[in-house]
């Protein structure tokens, strides 16, 4: 996700999709090309794991909902979407637009641009959270005491 | 939705949630009726080449991320179907097997390598899935047991004939021991370890 | 001994609807949507999501609502709703060295990389009503600064570690899939990682007294709050079907580092030693109180007698779960009619063979 063409890579838009609000989802696809249903929209959980510590021993945190859809084009691609939370209807759109990713189709181009857009709309938003944070750093200044 | 054709991601359960319930009542039924042939409803669209439908839909019922499936050679098609519709991975070893498939007439097929369970939590042995012929057919045997009145008998078509004996020994294990299910087609007909072979 | 008893379902239903109207109150007041819960009771959704062990805010709001604001209530309902989902996997061990820092604190080092970052907290309010809030339609706004914080965020006993300080924290050989409380019984002595599970989804306020216990002398432990901090993080799940790792979203998480005081033994030079938390949400309290308990149930790894409530394992883990508490308390309310008939008999023949007896005596006596 560091490298110059980040964009390119369906790690990155599967991400930027599983972030992304329902609404934000559906505007990105016009009408919605053919394209045949293998894994319906299906909310189940996955079990969070953390690291006691940080970095040693793995445990279970607790489960977070989680919805997964698979799909295929007639081309044969395969498209999938994963994503925290219990959209069903974004999970079949954003299992779309993997597929379409994957292709070259026409509109490959728009949707790349797109997923640009929202991946920088996530990032302004996480940096207004972290400059909003950064407002209440403590800056100490020490009191010179004696003579000095 | 079209049906796909038959390729590794051919789809699963037409309904995965009533249709993986109906298969679960199914096989409730015939592990308490042991020996008795029940029929599951042929909702699968395409299982893999190879494996019955009968075996396609318990494994779609009861397989997920958290039961490895052991498969003897030659089932690539269906390591492949399972693993992308249940998650289930593939058993490193046959001991480390929650499911496992089996074909009946195979000459080795050694139950006593599977999990046995152990004695505070023999629930945890592995469910063997045991691929026939037909579940008719066969040479009979006699079964008696829980779940059965009197006696049964149960004639699959297609099974080794040192089958019955390691059967046999399995029963010997109680409470430990593998469960078995056997498949043709969309037939099953269950085989818990409780169940004692008569002789034929 | 329960009795299957007939008879009240019509009572139930009716208590069904006096339920629902006493929860929706003077209809003449707006009523609370799901939504205005998640955004404005976030502390409450937190620890909703954190005792009923599922991450999903919109779900917890709704279960504070139907719960009428009853947490242990409400916990109950994620709880219940979990076991009806199917369990696609696990993540990726979460990875908080990652987070997007909106809160970060150290008592241990006034100056650490990335500094002192107080974020949101009621830490630095005088606990004095704000009655302006009586009021509606303020829409109030944060201060930003222009720049963001630093990248750079270590974990604080990770600076420590790097001298040799610090009890290391690393995962065992083979980096082991984590025991599943929800998949299989625990059994004593527990290892940490069930240790952690039992934890984080325990009763905040089972847990904050068990650590108040550990700091009042009940523990022999001094603990520092050597990091607390508070922000999302990613979660990645690598799908069957994928092979590769793929980005779920974000979830917002409070990890608390304590460090404990030194101790040393023949084998160990003195180092510190440490306790975690982790919880889903803004949870800082609940965060700070697993670490106590974390490091006080470590007693046994470090050959400390455990002699206090907070360092033996079994009371800890078999009563920190307040869903479990509450059924086996509150159970006592459904009807025990034939255990106290049983009871009331035994009592009344005691008492009649002691009149008897008493009676005889006294025969014997005249």
């Amino acid at each position: 996700m560091k490298t110059a063409d980040a964009h390119l890579s369906r790690p990155f838009w599967m991400g930027v999709l599983a972030r992304a609000s329902s609404s934000e989802v559906a505007a990105l696809l016009g009408p919605l090309p053919p394209y045949e249903m293998i894994k319906r929209p299906e909310t189940g959980t996955v079990m969070v794991e953390g690291r006691a510590g940080g970095g040693g021993r793995r445990f279970n945190v607790g489960e977070a909902t989680m919805t997964r859809c698979v799909v295929r084009l007639p081309d044969g691609t395969m498209g999938f979407s994963y994503a925290l939370g219990r959209d069903r209807k974004k999970a079949e759109q954003a299992a779309v637009i993997d597929a379409l990713l994957q292709g070259n189709g026409e509109e490959k181009g728009a949707l790349l641009r797109h997923i640009d857009r929202l991946a920088n709309d996530q990032k302004e938003r996480r940096e207004l959270a972290s400059r909003k944070a950064a407002a209440t750093k403590v800056n100490f200044f020490t009191l010179v005491r004696g003579d000095g | 939705m079209t049906q796909s054709v038959a390729t590794h991601l051919a789809s699963g359960l037409a309904d995965p949630v009533f249709g993986s319930q109906t298969v679960f009542r199914t096989l409730l039924d015939a592990l308490s009726a042991p020996g008795k042939v029940f029929t599951l409803a042929d909702d699968l669209a395409g299982a893999p080449a190879g494996l019955p439908a009968a075996a396609a839909s318990i494994l779609l019922t009861l397989a997920d991320y958290e039961t490895p499936v052991w498969l003897p050679e030659g089932y690539d098609e269906t390591r492949r179907w399972l693993a992308f519709h249940s998650g289930a991975p593939v058993a490193s070893s046959k001991t480390n097997a929650k499911f496992a498939l089996m074909d009946a007439a195979s000459p080795d097929t050694h139950l006593g390598a599977f999990n046995l369970g152990e004695d505070r939590y023999p629930d945890t042995s592995t469910t063997v899935i045991i691929v026939c012929e037909a579940l008719s057919g066969g040479s009979p045997q006699t079964l008696r047991g829980p779940g059965i009145q009197t006696t049964t008998t149960f004639a699959p078509l297609g099974v080794h004939p040192s089958f019955w004996d390691e059967i046999a020994e399995n029963n010997a294990l109680f409470p430990l021991g593998v469960d078995l299910i056997f498949v043709a087609g969309s037939a099953i007909a269950g085989l818990p370890r409780t169940t004692q072979i008569a002789g034929a | 001994m329960y009795v299957a008893v007939k008879g009240g379902e019509a009572a139930i239903l009716a208590t069904h609807d006096l339920v629902a109207e006493e929860r929706r109150g003077d209809v003449s007041v707006p009523e609370l949507s799901v939504a205005q819960i998640r955004e404005q009771m976030q502390l409450a959704v937190a620890r909703v999501m954190n005792e009923g062990s599922l991450y999903d805010e919109d779900l917890s709001a709704l279960a504070l609502k139907q719960a009428q604001g009853d947490m242990i209530e409400a916990a109950f309902l994620m709880r219940a709703y979990r076991t009806t989902l199917p369990r696609f996997g696990s993540s990726v061990p979460l990875d908080t060295s990652n987070m997007a820092i909106r809160r970060r604190i150290s008592a241990t080092y006034k100056d650490l990389p990335g500094g002192q970052v107080l974020g949101p907290t009621y830490d630095y309010t005088h606990r004095l009503f704000d009655f302006a809030l009586m009021a509606s339609g303020e829409a109030p706004e944060a201060q930003t600064s222009a720049d963001r914080l630093d990248a750079a965020m270590p974990r604080v006993p990770d600076i420590l570690g790097d001298e040799g300080l610090m009890e290391a924290e690393l995962p065992p050989e083979g980096d082991p899939r984590p025991f599943d409380l929800t998949r299989d019984p625990i059994e004593f002595p527990a290892d940490r990682d069930v240790r952690l599970q039992t934890l984080a989804r325990g009763d905040e306020g089972f847990l904050l007294g068990l650590a108040y216990s550990v700091q009042r002398g009940f523990g022999g432990n001094h603990p520092f709050a050597g990091e607390i901090r508070l922000g999302e993080v990613a979660v990645e799940f690598v799908p069957e079907e994928l092979g590769f790792a793929v980005d779920l979203g974000d979830i917002t998480l409070t990890e608390c580092q304590m460090v404990n005081q030194f101790q040393g033994s023949k084998d160990q030079p003195p180092q510190f030693t440490r306790g975690y938390g982790l919880s889903f949400g803004h949870a800082e309290r609940k965060a700070m109180s697993m670490a106590i308990l974390d490091r006080s149930l470590k007693a046994r790894e470090f050959g400390e007698a455990a002699d206090y409530p907070a360092q033996q394992e079994e009371f800890v883990l078999y009563h920190a779960d307040n869903v479990e508490a509450s059924g086996f308390v509150e159970h006592l309310k459904l009807p025990h009619y034939v255990d106290f008939q049983g009871e009331l008999e035994l009592l009344r023949k005691i008492r009649r063979e002691q009149e008897e007896r008493a009676a005889t005596m006294k025969e014997a006596a005249e």
